[in-house]
């Protein structure tokens, strides 16, 4: 059975006193603390709170500006980072690759300090480049937030993941997870392991050895790997399955989608070797019948579809953080 | 600093008496009526106003938390943020008489920040205030409809109410700082 | 200055066994005599305070890019041989790779022309393999060696197609010039921009597996094998390469190596920020990666490796599998180098940091001081055919490089010369300065303080 998340009418008023939050940027979950982490998701039960009312806004971020930068195509993600910036009052402005100076071949450095220069004080990114939001940290005043860098990092999709594992479960301490699929080149994969880590769960990663090399043990010495699927899944309290992109089989890493749906999709046979509660996770958008079956997809233990709800609570309390106080 | 006592345990259980009763006055006993306590201390002072009502009337009268981080005017000052507390309504607050509750009327900005959270919430038909202590020095046209004690103050001075449910004891004292500052 | 004594300095030549305070003078460009202090027979001309200081043979470069024609924007013929002069080079071997690339004797003539009027130091021009380094075709390989080029390479990339080099090895012979093959299999390392290990797995960047590097030593190893000729495997950088270079020197076959300061000295963790890689700093496998993380200063190719490569080269160098240091100097604009990791060029600047980041390695006690100077003096000039023409000799040109081996300095890359401000080393403090580079028994730089 799921452990739901209990209305305390009157929660003792001894929570979280003194923030912790020491973050300008958001790069990368590697450089978060635990403490960090838990105020965070404290500060996003207030944000689920503004986004259950009638009207879904505070005036908290007026005057602010958010700017989001998307250099790959995203509509979900954008469209949650722009919901939790409207949420909270602030003025949003939108660049895509489209209507960015990229494609007149204005350099990346030039066309953030042209934002720069017009006023942003949280600049959201998404780059297929790995590391660009760090080269853009350095550049600009504003707070830089990495809504995915190649694949390097995804911070604030971990971060969701965690606070839907955190509704169900009360938290992960002691917690196996379990990330199958594409790691080499997961974004998604790399943050969840350092934020499933810090806050205390065992990570075990199961994929193609094409797509998941020998150096991951030594990138990553917090997580284990173990190739064969059903040792993996066995007694998995979380299991998060990532997106196949087809590009892999003509990239020759993978003999046939065919094949790996054969050898690595979690079907119900599967699902049934981890814990009864385990909990179905998926960033989305789903290949439904490749990487994951559709009746697990959208099964009782899915909360594929709470992700994308939570993920603008979660992402509101960060703008909050980062622009709700002076810098 | 010196620090003077203004109200004791006792003076302070006698001012929320006294303001229970006043609410049930104005308020044909309490119907309808929804007490909404300001994060921290007007927490547990409307939770108190509420069982002081119960006592009287034999009726329940429900309580919330507002919390007012999000409506604050002064965030661009503050590094970093404040600690965002959980807002909690117990009802639909729409077309009830809502009485804020806090600890002390100082500027006024807190209760402005109080009433554009609470509207965000619903219409009620009235909004109320009841404060345990009023220092003055407002900033804002606003004035409570309750007062515990009027309390004229310097500014350089800090008015600090402690409770039993926050601070672990039950007083207010007035605490004199040499170098300026507000509360 | 063609005339000058330099006096009191410590005489260094490792060909000669000789380590020693003496004075030193220089004559009509070239050295007329060397011998015990003050002893000199012509004692009135302009003399050079060398006490304290080493006096050598003058490096020689085996491998530089002084990208004119064509990137005069990244560096010129004039500022390449200054920052060279900086770093107390008195020749370079100019790679052909720039716009047009140096396929035709007229391109060799223009850049000999160019040093002539411009150069600081002896600049030596480098032949393409194939017609615009397009590897399909041979260039004229004996037009290029008539104008004066030195070697042939497509450096920049490996000549893909086996039979086609095979050809140029044979074909080269009749010149008795060397091949310098980069040997990089662009299929495996399609795409990567740093070596393939641990911190590429980190950092989520494509990488650049050994095998990459490995897989065209052993080819190009074997056609050396079959055709007899002079075959130069440009800048090592794994143990795999030693290894398979080491068998082959084993077996007699006419190949040598060289390795780049860079590659002695640094890591792959350096990409990781600049705190980190130098001499074998490894981070903590948990250390959250800071703000300067994605340092493109560090993205050169071949990549930084690990550290058990780095020992691999050294030990190398120390037993002579690795013939010579070069440095591949490489310079790029700011805009290059200041964008995304995966964008940014690759390529170091490394003239004018070469003996100091080198010396750090002797003052650890990694490296032994005459083999150091060795594998920049007579390491090179024997694979150029010009090891007759170097050493502290009478007679021989008055080429000559005076460093103080303990001076600290802080590199500071707006200080350079060189054009191409892309050093993974700025900020470092250094031990080992150039004081002072003569070419042909002219003073072509000196140090301020000296």
């Amino acid at each position: 059975m799921r452990i739901r998340e209990q209305s305390q009418l009157y929660p003792p008023i001894t929570k979280p006193t003194a923030s912790p939050w020491q973050h300008r940027h958001i790069l990368d979950l590697d450089d978060f603390s635990r403490q960090e982490m838990e105020f965070l998701f404290h500060t996003a039960d207030a944000m689920k709170e503004i986004l259950g009312r009638e009207i879904k806004r505070v005036p908290t971020l007026r005057g602010k500006t958010v700017v989001t930068m998307f250099y790959e195509p995203s509509t979900r993600t954008r469209l949650s980072f722009e919901m939790a910036a409207k949420s909270l009052g602030a003025d949003v402005t939108s660049i895509t690759a489209a209507t960015s100076s990229a494609v007149k071949g204005e350099s990346l450095v030039d066309t953030v300090r042209t934002i720069q220069a017009l006023g942003s004080d949280v600049l959201v990114m998404r780059h297929p480049c790995s590391g660009a939001p760090y080269l853009v940290a350095q550049q600009v005043a504003s707070s830089v937030v990495n809504a995915g860098d190649g694949w390097h990092a995804h911070p604030t999709q971990a971060l969701l993941d965690l606070y839907t594992i955190r509704s169900h479960h009360g938290g992960v301490e002691g917690a196996k997870a379990v990330i199958i699929g594409d790691i080499l080149h997961s974004r998604v994969a790399r943050s969840n392991i350092w934020g499933l880590t810090i806050m205390g769960a065992q990570v075990v990663l199961c994929g193609p050895p094409t797509l998941l090399p020998r150096f991951w043990g030594q990138a990553y010495p917090q997580a284990i790997i173990e190739p064969d699927i059903e040792a993996a899944l066995a007694d998995a309290d979380i299991i998060m399955v990532l997106r196949l992109q087809r590009e892999r089989q003509q990239g020759g890493l993978l003999p046939s989608i065919e094949e790996y749906v054969r050898l690595y999709q979690l079907d119900e046979r599967r699902l049934a070797l981890a814990k009864p509660d385990a909990l179905v996770m998926h960033p989305g958008p789903v290949n439904e019948g490749i990487e994951i079956a559709p009746e697990v997809a959208h099964g009782a233990q899915s909360v594929i579809e709470e992700q994308v709800a939570n993920g603008v609570a979660v992402r509101m309390a960060l703008l909050y953080l980062l622009a709700g106080g002076a810098h | 600093m010196p620090e003077k006592t203004i109200l004791t345990e006792e003076d302070i259980r006698r001012s929320l008496s006294r303001i229970a009763h006043e609410i049930i006055e104005h308020n044909r006993g309490g119907q309808g009526v929804v007490l909404v306590g300001i994060h921290t201390r007007g927490v547990p002072l409307a939770q108190r106003l509420a069982n002081l009502i119960a006592e009287f009337e034999g009726s329940q009268v429900p309580v919330g938390s507002l919390d007012i981080s999000f409506y604050r005017d002064d965030l661009s000052w503050r590094d970093p943020p404040p600690v965002v507390r959980r807002t909690d309504m117990p009802t639909d607050i729409a077309g009830k008489r809502v009485i804020l509750v806090d600890d002390v009327l100082y500027t006024g900005r807190s209760i402005r920040a109080a009433l554009d959270a609470l509207i965000d919430h619903g219409r009620p038909e009235s909004i109320q205030l009841a404060v345990l202590v009023d220092r003055g020095h407002r900033e804002l046209p606003i004035r409570a409809d309750y007062v515990g004690k009027n309390l004229p103050s310097a500014r350089r001075e800090e008015v600090q109410v402690r409770l039993k449910e926050t601070d672990g004891r039950d007083e207010v004292a007035i605490i004199t700082n040499r170098e300026g500052g507000g509360q | 200055m063609t005339e000058a004594l330099l006096i009191r300095g410590r005489l260094f030549d490792p060909g000669q066994g000789l380590d020693r305070v003496g004075d030193l003078l220089i004559e009509g460009g070239k050295i007329a005599w060397l011998g015990e202090p003050g002893l000199a027979p012509k004692p009135d001309v302009p003399v050079l305070e060398a006490q304290r200081l080493i006096v050598c043979p003058g490096f020689i470069d085996l491998h530089c890019h002084l990208r004119e024609p064509g990137q005069e924007d990244k560096e010129t013929i004039a500022s390449g041989t200054q920052a060279a002069a900086r770093g107390g080079f008195t020749t370079v071997c100019a790679m052909p790779n720039t716009q047009p690339p140096l396929d035709s004797g007229a391109a060799v003539d223009y850049v000999l022309k160019r040093a002539t009027q411009e150069g600081a130091v002896r600049v030596l021009p480098i032949g393409c393999i194939t017609r615009g380094r397009k590897g399909e075709e041979l260039a004229e390989l004996g037009e290029l060696a008539q104008a004066g080029a030195v070697a042939f390479s497509d450096d920049g990339n490996s000549v893909a197609d086996p039979r086609l080099l095979r050809n140029a090895l044979e074909y080269s012979r009749s010149f008795g010039l060397p091949v310098i093959e980069h040997c990089e299999d662009a299929s495996l390392s399609k795409d990567g921009v740093m070596n393939e290990g641990w911190t590429s797995a980190r950092l989520g960047l494509r990488g650049i597996p050994p095998a990459a590097e490995e897989t065209v030593v052993a080819r190009d190893i074997a056609l050396a094998e079959l055709t007899g000729a002079r075959l130069h495997l440009a800048h090592l950088t794994t143990a795999g390469s030693v290894e398979l270079v080491r068998r082959a020197k084993e077996k007699g076959l006419p190949i040598t190596a060289e390795v780049t300061p860079h590659h002695l000295t640094l890591t792959e963790e350096r990409v990781m920020g600049a705190e980190w890689g130098w001499l074998g700093r490894v981070p903590p496998r948990h250390q959250p990666l800071n703000s300067c993380a994605y340092d493109t200063s560090a993205k050169v190719n071949p990549p930084l490796r690990t550290p058990a490569d780095v020992l691999a080269l050294n030990r190398g160098l120390q037993d002579g599998t690795i013939d010579a240091i070069a440095t591949d100097h490489a310079p790029h604009r700011l805009v290059d180098k200041l964008c995304e990791f995966d964008l940014a060029a690759f390529g170091i600047s490394g003239l004018e940091t070469a003996l100091a980041a080198l010396l750090a390695l002797v003052h650890i006690g990694e490296l032994k001081l005459e083999t150091l100077i060795e594998a920049l003096t007579y390491g090179p000039a024997r694979i150029l055919g010009r090891d007759t023409q170097t050493g502290l000799r009478e007679g021989a040109p008055a080429d000559i490089t005076i460093f103080d081996p303990e001076a600290q300095w802080v590199v500071d890359p707006q200080a350079f010369a060189s054009k191409g401000k892309n050093t993974p080393l700025a900020g470092y403090t250094l031990r080992g300065k150039v004081m002072a580079t003569i070419v042909d028994g002219r003073l072509v730089y000196k140090d301020d303080s000296l």
